[in-house]
């Protein structure tokens, strides 16, 4: 068994490396480290009491993601209901929101591709494929860079989505993309790293693009009306607790976002 | 550590250290109130966003980027309100109204921005002067249609990269980063309806963007498109879950202030 001093030194020496080398580094790659780290931590924390475990972390000095990443074992799940899943906390927790949303985009837009609605034309068939793949991309994206932090697959709940008719799935579709759009919105004062601001801001104005085009589908010229876009000109931003309550019915899966920043 | 005696050390170093953080007293109060809040763990954290909002981003940072995305809400305003004005848009169409939805957008983030800018005290710039022909380029802008389309495409195309580009500058800024992620994608949904406005023309323009393709408008807007070809993110292949196309297409790549300058000089006369 490695001895405790080693332990100690190695995990300084990985948390000064993250430091170092977090701006250059993917998310992936850190992602790892901090998941090395915890585990790590969680070994040398049952062989020190608490106090000394926050002495130790304190002099080593934490890195933002470091702190969050081993958050999961010090969050607050006192007002989660049973069989919750956490989405996380700090940036880690906004990537599994988004991941989340991406999650039941891609379930539905690819059982849409697999039941085509009634009178669905060439074209919608087409560019409802792009989407498809535009959800599934973004999806495998983030299960990717999260890596080990990364929630579980969900279980969606489409039983209420009539597939076959074209009004049900296309008003569905803009619910899903105007939802996707106001939720990278008003999460991006959330995250705290440049890097995944931007990333969400690639993935973000790709799901306006979508809103805009179904918008469209149902009633031309409503890609940008009044119900999506103030008299200031300004798309919705929406909080991360309505997003997900507007989301909850078509989820079978539930989600926990009591650790998720607020600020 | 002594925290007391750090911050003195580093305004020794540096005059303007208490101006950028407002005053002494508010660094140590905002070393308080998150020391606080947050475990000892937290504090080399605190200290990090501390000089962040010191040395990161001021007040003036950040009324510049709103003043360089006022510069392109006048040149998309003007552009709009001319076009309407001009009968290029066949009368009796739906595209009359989505032109004057476009246009009203265009002109309320312009009143919007120039209100930001004030209420940080900070002096909105002044309109320029455009030609929206780029000095001949675009000759019949407002006399042929699909002149004016493929214009109206390379300007909304460009905004939604221009507005990315720039807002991790607005960072430490909550409200304004809103504000602006809310501009932004109200410019994609203008980009997609324009491109489906060409596409129903015959341009081969879907609503997002392929690869670093103009969407058949040529090598005079091809600056605004560079970059879109790109596949990999955060070093994460894309193109290991779906297709080449549908890779660069699901992701909008952002520009640079520099390269957004050198796409709409043609435009400015003065």
């Amino acid at each position: 068994m490695i001895s405790l001093h080693r332990l100690k030194s190695e995990t300084r020496q990985l948390r000064v490396f993250l430091c170092l080398v977090k701006p250059e580094f993917s998310f992936s790659r850190t992602s790892s480290i901090i998941h090395k780290i915890c585990i790590m931590e969680k070994q040398i924390k049952t062989a020190m009491d608490r106090r000394r475990f926050l002495q130790f972390t304190g002099m080593v000095g934490a890195s933002a993601l470091a702190l969050t990443a081993c958050d999961k074992d010090n969050d607050n799940t006192g007002g989660m209901p049973a069989g919750s899943i956490d989405l996380g906390s700090g940036d880690t927790g906004i990537l599994n929101y988004a991941y989340a949303l991406e999650q039941l985009e891609a379930a539905f837009y690819t059982q849409v591709v697999v039941t085509p609605y009634s009178g669905i034309t060439a074209t919608e068939q087409s560019l409802l494929a792009d989407i498809r793949d535009h959800e599934m991309a973004h999806k495998m994206f983030f299960g990717k860079a999260l890596g080990t932090m990364a929630i579980p697959a969900l279980t969606v709940n489409f039983a209420n989505i009539n597939f076959s008719s074209r009004d049900a799935v296309l008003a569905t579709a803009k619910a899903f993309e105007d939802l996707g759009v106001s939720a990278y919105n008003g999460a991006g004062k959330l995250i705290k790293d440049a890097n995944y601001l931007l990333l969400a801001g690639k993935i973000v104005s790709v799901e306006a693009r979508h809103a805009a085009w179904i918008r469209d589908l149902i009633s031309n010229g409503s890609f940008a009306d009044t119900t999506a876009v103030d008299a200031n000109g300004l798309d919705m931003a929406a909080e991360p607790a309505s997003v997900l309550a507007a989301a909850a019915p078509f989820l079978t899966s539930k989600l926990w976002a009591g650790n998720l920043p607020t600020d | 550590m002594n925290l007391s005696n750090l911050i003195n050390t580093i305004a020794a170093q540096d005059g303007s250290f208490y101006d950028r953080t407002d005053s002494r007293r508010n660094a140590m109060r905002s070393i308080a109130s998150v020391g606080g809040k947050l475990a000892l763990t937290a504090l080399p954290l605190a200290l990090g966003s501390l000089f962040q909002k010191a040395y990161g981003q001021t007040n003036a940072d950040i009324t510049a980027v709103l003043n360089y995305a006022l510069t392109l809400e006048y040149l998309e305003a003007e552009f709009y309100t001319k076009g309407d004005a001009s009968g290029v848009v066949p009368v009796g169409t739906a595209a009359v109204k989505a032109i004057q939805t476009i246009r009203d957008h265009e002109n309320a983030h312009v009143a919007f921005l120039t209100t930001v800018i004030k209420s940080m005290n900070a002096t909105p710039v002044d309109k320029p002067s455009f030609d929206f022909t780029a000095g001949g380029a675009f000759a019949d802008v407002f006399s042929n249609y699909d002149t004016f389309l493929a214009v109206a495409q390379t300007f909304e195309d460009t905004g939604v990269r221009a507005y990315k580009g720039r807002a991790g500058e607005l960072i430490s800024n909550n409200t304004v980063l809103t504000a602006a992620l809310q501009i932004h994608s109200v410019e994609a949904r203008h980009a997609s309806h324009i491109r489906q406005m060409r596409w129903a023309r015959g341009a081969n323009a879907k609503p997002w963007i392929t690869g670093n393709d103009t969407g058949g408008i040529g090598s005079a807007v091809q600056a605004s498109y560079a970059g879109e070809e790109n596949t990999d993110q955060a070093s994460i292949k894309i193109t290991d879950f779906v297709g080449t196309n549908a890779a660069t297409e699901a992701f909008d790549e952002p520009l640079t202030a520099d390269q957004v300058l050198a796409i709409v000089r043609p435009f400015i006369k003065s």
